[in-house]
């Protein structure tokens, strides 16, 4: 909800992303103005092809739009360069996957250490923050252990104590519970909601509407464009 | 840096098959650039070493007598004598065709020769038995002889036997006054013509014998390898001066020869060498191969690093430092299979060939370089992915 008086935290105006296969133009995102404040819970719906992956790969400073501007926690990422992306996204966005996206080569604490390595931290602030970070999501016992002796549900939390160990801004969640049964993928939509309770803004992604219920806020993207913004019970509503 | 370091090196161990197979390559042409350029080196110091014994200082000098002018053994003394500093030894050679007897037990290939007493010296030879030849020898023309150890062994039954014994040449009589050392090692060698088959007289009987009024052969040696050019150059003078003809004479070094055969076996050397080189190209090649395999294969992971935050240059420098840690890890092990082997070649060769520091140093830079290089370009191609794409990868 964008307050008056009160600067977004995601703050999009106008984003177009256009690609172009062969002779055909293909508008992805086709004019997409959305703000979003700290401590939101938002839910981005649609359907597969309806543009939400695209969408997110801009918010997550993953993508830049071929037109309009984007400016998270005041920064403008639109035409920023390849380097300074990658140095927003270590210091204000936490991923969470689809896949959980863990190396596998790497044990829990070192997989949870990448980003603040990455962010330049020394050797032992980050294995304290990383274990910190493990502790959160209940997995500090287990640090040693690899991504493959985990099961799903234990990988997509060790996912997201990496997403919690650089002390983003905004968590992205990307189909957080499209790899996990219906059990597991309840227990870390409940975590979800408990990090926003704390105070983090999280951003959800998802192709199922039951899921985007959990949220506060929902956005549908329909054809590249907003066709709804608004309260959850305003959602629940409609369908 | 350290952290990449690490990353690399527990790629590595990460893939121990791939990347050993990527290191063999390395490993070989190391080894092979090290073996081949140590074992021409040592081949070649063998033969300078072969060559030496054989007498590189030696100078040899042949002239042709004009019935109005000719050169007096005296003659060639007093030139010797004048440039001591010059030559070490030096003899008149005559060579005498004469059938050698004792009793009615005849030789057939034995060298008769007349020389001075500086003769031994010039050879490297020993006298095992009795005396060399003496200078008084020379002055009186004694018939006295000296004889290698084939001929005191096929005439008298041993060395030991043969001195002071009597030996005719063209029905003379000689004193055996000493036996050489026997110089032929097997026993096979130890035949009619050998290098023991020699008999040895003074060079003032040789002559008479000869029925010749003047010398025409002469032996030099020169006090220092370096200068046998300046001891040509004098010879030359002096018969120059005497002769006033230079088709008259020729004057061949030793040491000339070897420059030729040192040449040759550098040119040798640099050929082995570019072949061994070639395969540490080919291993260079197999690096790159192996680097964009692991890329391909690496695509999410590096999608994700770089989701996390990693920059270009980050990712750039891991798979650099992983290729350059794979060929620097390839190089050493092939330093010590190359030094093992070529140890090892040496010694079956029966010649001492221990690697050489330049081929060790050369081969290990050339091979870590390489790795840099042919690592670089995957690098970068890594370093370039974008990681929407890496990340949607398989």
């Amino acid at each position: 909800m964008n307050e008056a008086g009160k600067t977004p935290l995601i703050d999009l105006r106008n984003i177009y992303k256009i690609y172009y296969m062969g002779e055909e133009e293909v508008r992805a995102n086709d004019g997409i103005n959305l703000a979003i404040c700290e401590g939101e819970f938002v839910a981005i719906v649609g359907k597969s092809g309806s543009g939400k992956s695209t969408l997110m790969n801009i918010i997550g400073a993953l993508d830049v739009p071929t037109d309009g501007e984007y400016y998270l926690a005041g920064n403008d990422v639109s035409d920023m360069s390849d380097n300074e992306l990658a140095e927003i996204r270590n210091s204000r966005i936490g991923f969470v996957f689809q896949q959980y996206n863990l190396l596998p080569k790497l044990n829990l604490l070192e997989n949870v250490e990448l980003p603040l390595l990455y962010a330049g931290m020394d050797t032992w602030e980050r294995r304290e923050r990383a274990l910190e970070s493990l502790e959160r999501v209940g997995l500090k016992e287990k640090w040693r252990s690899f991504p493959s002796q985990l099961s799903g549900g234990q990988q997509q939390r060790v996912s997201i104590a990496r997403a919690l160990a650089g002390n983003p801004s905004l968590i992205l969640a990307d189909e957080p519970t499209g790899a996990l049964d219906s059990r597991t993928g309840r227990d870390v939509l409940d975590f979800l909601k408990k990090l926003n309770w704390e105070g983090n803004t999280i951003v959800m992604i998802t192709h199922d509407s039951s899921i985007a219920l959990e949220a506060e806020r929902v956005v549908r993207i329909y054809d590249g464009k907003i066709n709804f913004d608004g309260d959850v019970k305003e959602y629940a509503a409609i369908i | 840096m350290l952290q990449s370091f690490k990353m690399a090196l527990k790629s590595i161990w990460g893939n121990k098959m791939r990347s050993f197979l990527t290191m063999l390559g390395i490993i070989i042409g190391v080894a092979s650039v090290i073996i081949l350029v140590s074992i021409v080196n040592g081949y070649m110091s063998y033969m300078v070493e072969s060559f030496t014994s054989m007498g590189v200082n030696r100078i040899t000098v042949r002239y042709t007598a004009l019935p109005s002018r000719s050169i007096d053994v005296d003659e060639f003394y007093e030139f010797y004598g004048e440039n001591a500093e010059l030559f070490e030894q030096m003899t008149p050679n005559v060579q005498v065709s004469v059938t050698v007897k004792h009793d009615s037990d005849s030789m057939d290939a034995t060298t008769v020769g007349g020389y001075s007493e500086e003769y031994l010296d010039i050879m490297g030879y020993q006298i095992e038995y009795g005396r060399n030849l003496l200078y008084s020898d020379m002055a009186s023309r004694q018939k006295t002889a000296v004889v290698g150890a084939y001929v005191a062994t096929e005439l008298y039954g041993s060395s030991e036997n043969a001195l002071g014994e009597e030996i005719k040449l063209n029905g003379d009589s000689y004193t055996i006054v000493g036996v050489a050392e026997r110089q032929t090692e097997n026993a096979s060698d130890f035949d009619d013509g050998c290098t023991d088959d020699f008999v040895w007289i003074p060079y003032s009987r040789a002559v008479k014998m000869s029925r010749n009024a003047v010398i025409n052969n002469y032996i030099f040696t020169s006090s220092d390898i370096s200068r046998t050019e300046e001891c040509t150059t004098a010879i030359k003078d002096f018969l120059y001066g005497k002769m006033k003809n230079s088709n008259l004479y020729s004057v061949t070094a030793m040491s000339s020869l070897m420059d030729s055969l040192n040449e040759q076996i550098a040119m040798m050397s640099m050929m082995l060498g570019g072949i061994a080189g070639i395969s540490l190209l080919v291993a260079g090649v197999g690096v790159m191969n192996i680097m964009l395999v692991s890329v391909t294969e690496r695509t999410r992971e590096i999608g994700i690093r770089k989701a996390l935050g990693a920059k270009r240059r980050v990712i750039l420098q891991q798979f650099v430092i992983e290729a350059a840690v794979t060929s620097t890890i390839g190089g050493m092990i092939g330093i010590v299979f190359g030094a093992a082997a070529c140890t090892g070649i040496g010694a079956l060769m029966g010649i001492s060939a221990p690697p050489t520091l330049t081929a060790v140093v050369v081969s290990f830079s050339v091979s870590v370089g390489i790795g840099l290089i042919f690592g670089y370009m995957p690098a970068s191609r890594a370093a370039r992915l974008n990681p929407i794409d890496a990340l949607r990868s398989d």
